[in-house]
């Protein structure tokens, strides 16, 4: 055993002993004490303590130095953006850039437009996302299956997920919004948001499949011989156990998919949907400015980093709660 | 089967013919093991790490795949390819040495998970009767909370809730002290001991040589995948026959774990 097992065993032990006091359970808190030889926890009056000099002198150290960090992090931020701005601002074509990305006439005239895009591509994220994460789920699972009648749909879902993980976005939403409706089907749209918004879901399945099948495999395989053991089927193992499981460790890598998705979600101007970026690209048209385009960017930015900062927050809370609880 | 209690030359619940097992890389884990455990007895299975009796337990429940032999549970062979797998394992509870149990579902959602989804019965009733037996066993405070705000020895317990609450016809118990902390040992220990009063039918692999003397109705000592000496602990540990079951018996003196 190394010495890092130890120490955490250790630690355990220690967790198990606080809680075992605190919840009055059978009292191996006595024996505990004893057998390490520590004196009982509340000797100590608080009411006597007072901080050592030693105490002070390192808290005093202590203030000084993240005082001079802040300092120092304060400089070297201010400095690096005057940098960045003198090298813009200075260029040689940046009174044209100005004009041209930075009006806040045509600012003004586009927001509104914008905003009103945006509409479509918060519609089409909701819709796409859920069932992108139907379809992809379902492809994980498929390939779960064990079984020889079960061998094309494996085979299926997993040729389904190597070809549309290679295929770039762009090709599969020209394919399906220009290629469908030459196929003239009968009661097949040719709206290109429905078309794009397919596009969207074929290709994000195959990511989020591969993101359901880690989470799956996450799972240790003790897991399911417990679950095996008590006499579940294979399904029911993977219903009732493994995937519960599975889920929630990729939530956080899902919630990335999603922040991506969001911003895919502006590809489906390529076949003339007046989203955010197709209305961007009118007035750019209109006008031949392209502040327009700013304007779209930053919405799409406003709206990743809320859901960015979620996604890492859950992450850190899921870290720290695997610590804690010293299991998975 | 009735419990008419041991009669001579009644079927026992398990009996292991000729068992042969490899792993893939040829080694031999378990090579020809005869193993016979009767009705309302508990038997030990004893030897060194990786002496094969995990794999023995694994076997059992058709965890893993024997190589040549049988498996009987109650005079039926079950290792035979066309028996399904999962109505044999319904019939035998396990214990692991590492619990296992699943961390998203409360202690009384872990315990009945399989009353109700595998033997179909109504959820009231799975409640009601793993509230029984959790209280057995000291743990009814518990049943709402998650495995990771357990102890070491709760959650043991817990396992082994979960594993009597099918009302298995044999328990396997794999090494069920070992990842606990010396002072949580006692608690389990004492639960196994209380089953055997009640006449449940187990077979355990265990380090723990002073309970497998006091618990177990027959010690197996496997050795290199071989069943080396078997017979009752008085026999097994007072007067082994065996050159290598002394020089295993002694070395387990030396290091402390034959104490009790």
């Amino acid at each position: 055993m190394s010495a890092e097992e130890v120490s955490a065993k250790d630690m355990s032990a220690e967790n198990m002993r606080a809680e075992d006091v605190g919840t009055g359970a059978v009292g191996t808190a006595g024996a505990s004490a004893e057998r390490t030889g520590l004196p009982p926890a509340k000797a100590a009056d608080p009411a006597d303590y007072r901080p050592s000099p030693r105490r002070l002198a390192r808290e005093a150290f202590r203030r000084r130095r993240a005082r001079r960090s802040a300092l120092i992090a304060t400089a070297s931020t201010l400095l690096t953006a005057v940098a960045l701005v003198a090298l813009v601002v200075g260029s040689p074509g940046w009174p044209a850039v100005r004009r041209s990305f930075f009006s806040a006439e045509y600012a003004r005239q586009a927001l509104p437009e914008v905003l009103k895009g945006l509409r479509i591509n918060l519609e089409l994220m909701a819709v796409c996302g859920v069932l992108i994460l139907v379809l992809g789920l379902l492809l994980a699972v498929l390939r779960t299956l064990r079984g020889p009648v079960f061998l094309p749909v494996r085979l299926l879902a997993t040729v389904y997920v190597d070809f549309f993980l290679g295929l770039p976005m762009i090709i599969c939403l020209l394919v399906m919004i220009t290629g469908v409706p030459a196929l003239r089907l009968t009661g097949v749209t040719t709206d290109p948001l429905w078309l794009g918004g397919a596009a969207l879901v074929l290709t994000y399945a195959a990511y989020v499949s591969e993101v359901f099948r880690a989470g799956i495999e996450s799972v240790h395989p003790s897991q399911l011989a417990a679950a095996r053991s008590l006499g579940l089927s294979h399904t029911q193992a993977m219903r009732f156990v493994v995937l519960p499981q599975a889920v929630r460790r990729v939530v956080p890598p899902l919630l990335n998919n999603l922040v991506s998705l969001q911003k895919d979600t502006g590809l489906v101007s390529i076949g003339g949907v007046i989203d955010a970026v197709y209305a961007a690209k009118i007035i750019n048209g209109r006008s031949f400015n392209s502040t327009p385009y700013l304007v779209a960017a930053l919405v799409f930015v406003a709206l990743t980093v809320p859901l960015t900062r979620f996604t890492g927050w859950l992450t850190a809370r899921a870290d720290r709660r695997r610590y804690e609880g010293g299991l998975s | 089967m009735t419990a008419t209690g041991r009669t001579a030359g009644a079927e026992p619940v398990l009996r292991l013919e000729a068992v042969r097992k490899t792993f893939g890389d040829g080694r031999v884990v378990l090579a020809d093991v005869h193993l016979s455990v009767p009705e309302h007895s508990v038997t030990a299975l004893i030897g060194a790490s990786g002496s094969g009796k995990s794999t023995l337990l694994r076997c059992v429940n058709l965890l893993e795949r024997i190589d040549d032999g049988a498996v009987f549970l109650d005079g039926a062979e079950i290792t035979d390819p066309r028996v399904d797998e999962d109505a044999v394992r319904r019939r035998i509870g396990v214990v692991f040495q590492s619990y296992n149990l699943f961390p998203h579902l409360t202690v009384l959602e872990n315990v009945t998970l399989a009353p109700r989804r595998v033997h179909g019965v109504p959820r009231a009733e799975a409640e009601a009767r793993a509230l029984e037996l959790l209280e057995r066993l000291g743990l009814a405070d518990r049943a709402g909370a998650y495995p990771d705000r357990l102890s070491g020895g709760q959650q043991q317990r817990v396992a082994i809730v979960r594993a009597l609450a099918t009302g298995p016809r044999l328990l396997l118990l794999d090494e069920i002290t070992a990842a606990l902390d010396p002072e949580l040992v006692g608690e389990v220990l004492s639960v196994v001991r209380d089953l055997k009063e009640r006449g449940m039918t187990m077979l355990l692999a265990t380090h723990e040589m002073g309970f497998a003397r006091e618990v177990a109705d027959q010690v197996c000592f496997l050795d290199g995948g071989a069943v080396l000496e078997q017979g009752p602990p008085e026999r097994v540990f007072g007067a082994p026959t065996e050159e290598r079951t002394r020089r295993f018996l002694s070395r387990v003196i030396a290091s402390g774990r034959l104490a009790g």
